[in-house]
């Protein structure tokens, strides 16, 4: 490797010509500096792409969890109108919000859009695009993406399908109502077009995930700078590749589903419907002879790889912050670096593990199930590899590091609680139970976002030159570990109790408070958590406004810092805040690992990674 | 700035990014069809005996249509050497052919859909069944008021049965004239369209979606021949390594139809 390094061309093709070009480009700036429209909506530059990729899916993210608290509210106090915004509800949307309480239709459309929009407008956005674009390019030393113009097409995408989404609201019936899974033949009997709308943005969406990760693979294996070998990439970028893999093979399945769900509902088509169908009593006008099992089958082949799309670049986050806050290597890289692409391999073939409940038959089941099992192994792995770096590092505790620090515990509850549920036996008894609901919500909004967070607090210094407040980041970080475990621990004994998800009355008409004696009803304890978690869910949302006070507010006013706030090692570091136009003023050499912290005998406690080699290597 | 390897090839991985870039979305293609192609051998496994339909559709076109894309990957290849060893002549007249090659593709193609939706199985209330292409509808047919009459080119059967396996002997031996029928006899009536049955759904499905994989690509080619030349006088390398791009994609698209066609036609 190191001698094929050697043998490279200047890094950037014909270094005249370059010179010439940029002086070219120089002077065409003084001339008409980019206005508004070109530089912040049609940009190329994977940073400004980057951000705009993460305030959408911020946007996004807060629509999502407001839909959530409406249905908190309808969960915890059936039918009674929705105090505050019933009004408002009624005036947007009408009939299903009539006297400004919440109907089951709309109960089940805002779980649909919860959970749609929270998965595909904004954890992976925000996960893999937003800090995939703005980070990857700078760690590996590139001066863009591959392909810029594709990005900025990928974004243009990703926007129209979140508008599409949006729109689907307000068109006569309402969003699509089939949950995020959108079960076939429900997602076509219900009479409401939402259902196209959510296929057609999802169409938009694929497209753009399918471009972005085209775009960083490519990036990857061709903008290395020289000397950026494979295991000298920031373990972040791993975790980004792997991740633009999963996207890049695990999406067009249920794109193809996608197209086959829409002649179901538009041409009238049969794909997921038996024969036989009856809908309302009547038998459907419909030929029959499709299988509604394959909708399953195709819907989570992307289904369960997208867990991964969710964690992987959330891990890289963590990794990036401990490693730098412990000020020592991070423990065991290779082991990571092996663990993530075995990740990413086994996500590919769990999918059925969804599926126990279809009577998929006991061999198919076996295999699922030991597959399963098999990918917590390397799972294990990243979290003990992180785990273990903790030990004996000069620990140094500030916001984005808490928040890294959080993630481990809560991700080791959202994943041990996965367990059970990867094992057919006790699968068939919590499937679709509130545990399920608090297991995979472990994993991505304790876990993946607060790993997210950490993102934003570790990065923002160099999108801004500032860093944020961090006595409020400190609140932000208390306050929403406190309530997201008394919002989401809950859960878990309402779902051994037998409290079925995707119920719009929250189990009352289940519970025991109807029927007292009898068997299998909910003990009114169960129930009573539901208020519970309305008002911790409140509570959690009041203590994000710190954050996005701190947000906007240290733009301007947050302690202005250097380029390299951290002492960080990593090339995204090593470069003017904020980046310039092409990211570097000087041509990055790499002669380090990407953790190279407290080296003994260094001038201190961090190498960055292109700094001179302590001894001449083949590199040079 | 200027972004290292847009036409020249990185060493340690011998390609240029959009090379890299085509092959990865090929792979994502692969992926789609695979779920389309999963999705169909499902649904006819699981197809009760004797629901599959045999011999639907027209092996003479489809062999046609073969061979017309078959003939447009050796002039897409062809095209692209004629850039490599820089003879633009060659290179207009090499993918002149396969944009016609392309056009009379998706021609016959237009004309075996047009096929299957003049093409009529209408139940009757006798509990025959005829069927056949569509002649004419008379100028006061409406089947909901019971008025008027449709004429077919077809033949009348006793089940549905008779109407599955063109290939059969009987069905071959089975005499085509013009049948009117008056609209108050008939029960329903459908056209071989999308929804008529799965083989149908999945035939319209997967040919429309490689037909507009042709003219996604017959449109790139086209831009490359006609207003996209101009780079050929400023970066002839650019512009040859444009054409083995999309050359690559155009591949992919046969190539589909390679698997299509005896999946579709022949069994």
């Amino acid at each position: 490797m190191e001698t094929t390094v050697q043998q490279f061309p200047p890094f950037r093709e014909g270094a005249a010509d370059h010179s010439h070009a940029s002086h070219d480009d120089h002077g065409h700036g003084e001339h008409a500096e980019p206005n508004f429209w070109q530089k912040y909506i049609f940009s190329t530059d994977h940073k400004v792409i980057g951000i705009q990729y993460g305030f959408m899916s911020l946007c996004f993210m807060l629509f999502g969890f407001f839909l959530m608290l409406l249905m908190r509210w309808q969960i915890a106090h059936p039918g009674v109108p929705v105090p505050v915004f019933g009004p408002i509800l009624e005036r947007i949307l009408g009939q299903p919000a009539a006297g400004g309480s919440i109907s089951p239709e709309l109960y089940n459309s805002f779980g649909a859009m919860h959970g749609t929009i929270m998965v595909f407008l904004g954890v992976v956005p925000l996960a893999f695009a937003a800090f995939g674009n703005y980070v990857v390019p700078l760690m590996i030393g590139a001066p863009d993406m591959c392909f810029p113009r594709i990005n900025m097409a990928s974004f243009h995408a990703f926007f129209l399908g979140g508008v599409v989404m949006l729109v689907s609201f307000f068109i006569p019936g309402g969003a699509a109502q089939a949950g995020w899974t959108s079960y076939s033949p429900l997602a076509t009997t219900i009479a409401t077009n939402g259902q196209a709308f959510w296929l057609v943005g999802m169409v938009l969406l694929i497209t753009s995930s399918l471009l972005g990760a085209v775009n960083f693979i490519a990036t990857i294996i061709q903008l290395r700078a020289p000397g950026m070998t494979w295991m000298r990439l920031p373990w972040f970028v791993w975790a980004q590749f792997v991740t633009a893999f999963i996207l890049l093979l695990a999406f067009p399945p249920l794109e193809a589903a996608g197209v086959l769900q829409l002649m179901d509902n538009l041409a009238g088509t049969s794909f997921f419907l038996p024969t036989g169908l009856a809908v309302g009593g009547q038998l459907a006008d419909r030929s029959g002879g499709g299988s509604p099992l394959l909708w399953q089958h195709l819907f989570w082949f992307l289904g369960h790889p997208e867990v991964y799309v969710l964690i992987l670049p959330a891990m890289g986050i963590v990794c990036e912050v401990i490693a730098n806050n412990t000020r020592k290597p991070i423990w065991g890289y290779k082991s990571l670096v092996y663990s993530v692409l075995a990740v990413g391999f086994l996500s590919f073939i769990v999918w059925a593990h969804h599926m126990y409940l279809t009577g998929m038959g006991q061999k198919i089941a076996t295999f699922f199930q030991a597959t399963t099992m098999m990918i917590s192994v390397p799972s294990v792995i990243i979290l003990t590899c992180m785990f273990l770096s903790l030990w004996g590092g000069a620990i140094r505790i500030n916001t984005p590091m808490l928040f890294a620090l959080g993630f481990l515990p809560m991700f080791g509850i959202g994943g041990l609680t996965g367990l059970p549920l990867g094992l057919a036996a006790c699968d068939l008894y919590l499937h679709d139970t509130y545990y399920i609901i608090a297991h995979f919500h472990y994993v991505v909004a304790p876990g993946t976002i607060f790993a997210l967070f950490a993102g934003v607090y570790f990065w923002y210094p160099k999108m801004t030159g500032r860093k944020m407040n961090e006595f409020w980041g400190r609140v932000h970080f208390w306050c929403s570990f406190a309530f997201m475990n008394i919002v989401f621990m809950p859960m878990f004994v309402q779902g051994i109790k037998g409290m079925l998800r995707r119920m719009s009355d929250g189990g009352v008409n289940y519970s025991a408070a109807r029927v007292p004696n009898a068997i299998d009803a909910l003990p009114g304890s169960a129930m009573q958590m539901n208020g519970i978690i309305l008002w911790a869910a409140v509570c959690l949302g009041i203590a994000q406004i710190p954050f996005i006070i701190n947000l906007f507010w240290s733009i301007s006013h947050g302690e202005k810092v250097g380029t390299n706030p951290w002492r960080a090692t990593t090339l995204d570091w090593q470069t003017p805040t904020p980046p310039p136009h092409g990211n570097f003023t000087h041509e990055p050499h790499v002669a380090h690992g990407p953790y190279e912290y407290s080296a003994p005998g260094a001038a201190a406690d961090f190498t960055p990674q292109d700094a001179p080699a302590d001894k001449p290597t083949t590199a040079h | 700035m200027d972004i290292p390897y847009t036409i020249k090839n990185r060493p340690d991985t011998g390609l240029y990014n959009a090379k890299l870039g085509v092959w990865l979305f090929l792979a994502s293609e692969v992926m789609l069809f695979g779920g389309l192609f999963s999705a169909y051998i499902l649904l006819r496994v699981g197809a009760p005996t004797g629901t599959w339909p045999h011999g639907w559709l027209d092996v003479r076109l489809g062999t046609v249509n073969t061979l017309l894309l078959a003939l447009s990957a050796i002039t897409t290849l062809l095209a692209w050497a004629s850039c490599k060893v820089r003879e633009f002549g060659k290179f207009k007249f090499f993918h002149a052919c396969t944009i016609l090659l392309a056009l009379t593709f998706l021609g016959i193609k237009s004309y075996e859909y047009h096929d299957k939706l003049v093409h009529y199985e209408i139940q009757l209330n006798n509990g025959k069944i005829a069927d056949g292409h569509l002649v004419e509808k008379s100028a006061d047919f409406n089947l909901a008021k019971k008025t008027g009459s449709v004429t077919l080119h077809g033949h009348e059967v006793e089940t549905h049965a008779e109407l599955m396996d063109l290939r059969s002997e009987e069905a071959k031996k089975a005499v085509h004239a013009e049948l009117i029928i008056p609209a108050s006899e008939i029960k329903h009536m459908e056209n071989y369209g999308p929804r008529h049955n799965t083989f149908t759904a999945i035939y319209f499905t997967l040919t429309g979606l490689h037909a507009l994989h042709i003219l996604g690509g017959t449109l790139v080619i086209f831009y490359f021949w006609g207003p996209g030349r101009k780079m050929w006088q400023t970066e002839p390398e650019r512009f040859t390594n444009r054409i083995e791009v999309s050359g690559l994609f155009w591949h992919f698209v046969d190539l589909v139809w390679i698997f299509l066609f005896p999946v579709l036609y022949l069994t």
